[in-house]
């Protein structure tokens, strides 16, 4: 059977790795080597992992193949990668690199249409679209969640739910939603909001932004079976003050996690 | 030693990575003369069908790849789209595949099977090995393999289907013909069972 899979995701800044809070850089915290902490996830047997490079899209730079490529030849689980991409032929030499997967968000939320020519270049399997998510009050009462670029700091003026249904027609492989709101709280995913998306969209589908315990995983497994579950701070945290400690569930702890029917 | 082609995919330095650390010799081929020296041919692929199949003719490999398959019975492995490759045909593409294990390669129609599963089948999934087949010693069914793909091989002859997964409806994820081999999963990329399977391939 298909089973749900577990994905740290990792944010790199400055050429190391970094954990946000709500998307600040500054109120985050280093948290070590991009390929050193690939190794300890090869170790951990990890299902996949997701790597974005937040500053790419920001410096309006190409993506650093260097990195990817040392990242993508050390990993012996997939790969998804994100930042700064914009083409067609981006995302053909980033796979060539050795990932399985390649995230889109600005350039896709400009232009809808560049993913299916992504999907058709490199097969949709491969093409991730990320949203970034927060939740705005309406002005006359009301809240609806809008969808951001840039680290959440550019707005694109589109609701999240809408997007999802203008988009119906386009091809790609899998969606991200990534809770701003949420990013490095640690105190759950926002079922709410997974529920309607799950409604909305017919692609694999993985949600990041919330969990802060492995119990929160589960609650996403069990409500949806089969999903994507992604985090950062409970990979790399451990303990109240936020020790740095690279970690994943153990096969059995997995199990306990993923065989919720 | 394996013979891994290298024909502009991305996955054949995750492959590079494992059999260096097994200790088991390698080398990319990027030219005839190397696949004709071959005692072990590894297909990878991750792409689009057509455009996998194409470079394969543009560069002129397929002749020698029969010959060395064919005729010499070289064991060979092909992986996701390289062993898509190994059908007559392909719902992906127009061009023919390499015909050597008789079959098609068939969209996953998500109206048409049961449950409506997401496409593409992306993750974790196990396996039901069908037929014993050296490639699977010391493998684990329940763990099984990481797959992504929208497409499948259906195989002409069942005899030819060495394991199937249940993805709404039950597929062929592997196949074998004699000295000729096909897993749509990614060894390359599944921790344990991967290593695994690659060692396998290396020992028959």
């Amino acid at each position: 059977m298909l089973r749900s899979r577990i994905i740290p995701c990792l944010l790199v800044h400055n050429k190391g790795l970094v954990k946000t809070l709500k998307f600040s850089v500054e109120n985050g915290k280093y948290v070590g080597d991009p390929i050193n902490a690939v190794k300890i996830f090869n170790e951990k047997q990890v299902d996949e992992i997701m790597v974005i490079d937040i500053d790419a899209t920001v410096e309006g730079r190409e993506p650093d193949y260097v990195m990817i490529k040392n990242v993508a030849t050390e990993c012996r689980m997939p790969l998804c990668y994100g930042g700064g991409v914009t083409s067609v032929e981006q995302v053909r030499k980033i796979i060539k690199l050795g990932a399985e997967k390649v995230a889109i968000s600005a350039a896709a939320l400009a232009n809808p249409e560049l993913l299916c020519q992504m999907s058709e270049a490199v097969g949709a399997q491969s093409v991730v679209l990320v949203l970034d998510i927060a939740k705005k009050k309406g002005l006359f009462g009301g809240s609806h969640y809008e969808i951001f670029t840039n680290n959440g700091k550019k707005k694109t003026g589109k609701k999240l739910y809408e997007f999802l249904e203008e988009i119906k027609d386009i091809s790609y492989g899998e969606l991200v939603i990534n809770n701003i709101d949420l990013d490095g709280v640690m105190e759950g995913y926002d079922m709410e909001m997974c529920d309607k998306v799950r409604k909305l969209t017919d692609v694999p589908l993985t949600f990041l932004g919330g969990a802060g315990s492995y119990e929160d995983l589960k609650k996403l497994v069990s409500r949806f079976k089969v999903i994507g579950a992604a985090a950062g701070s409970i990979f790399v945290f451990k303990g109240v003050y936020k020790a740095v400690l690279i970690q994943y569930p153990s096969s059995e702890e997995k199990n306990n996690l993923i065989n919720v029917i | 030693m394996i013979t891994i082609l290298d024909y502009g995919s991305g996955n054949i330095n995750a492959i590079k990575n494992i059999y260096e650390r097994l200790n088991i010799s390698y080398e990319l081929a990027t030219t005839i003369e190397q696949i004709i020296k071959a005692d072990h041919i590894l297909l990878p692929g991750v792409g689009a069908f057509d455009e996998t199949i194409s470079t394969l003719k543009e560069k002129g490999f397929t002749e020698v790849l029969n010959k060395k398959v064919q005729e010499e019975k070289v064991p060979v492995l092909g992986i996701c789209v390289g062993m898509q490759m190994l059908a007559d045909t392909s719902e992906e593409g127009t061009l023919n595949g390499l015909g050597w294990i008789h079959g098609k390669v068939k969209k996953f129609d998500k109206n048409l099977i049961p449950g409506k599963p997401k496409i593409p089948h992306l993750g974790w999934n196990s396996i039901g090995i069908s037929r014993n087949c050296s490639l699977f010693k010391d493998i684990d069914p329940e763990v099984g393999f990481y797959f992504v793909h929208s497409y499948y091989f259906e195989c002409a002859d069942e005899a030819d289907v060495i394991c199937k997964t249940v993805y709404g409806n039950t597929f062929h994820s592997a196949v074998n013909r004699e000295n000729i081999y096909g897993v749509q999963f990614h060894p390359e990329k599944s921790h344990d069972n991967g290593i695994q399977l690659l060692r396998n391939f290396a020992n028959l």
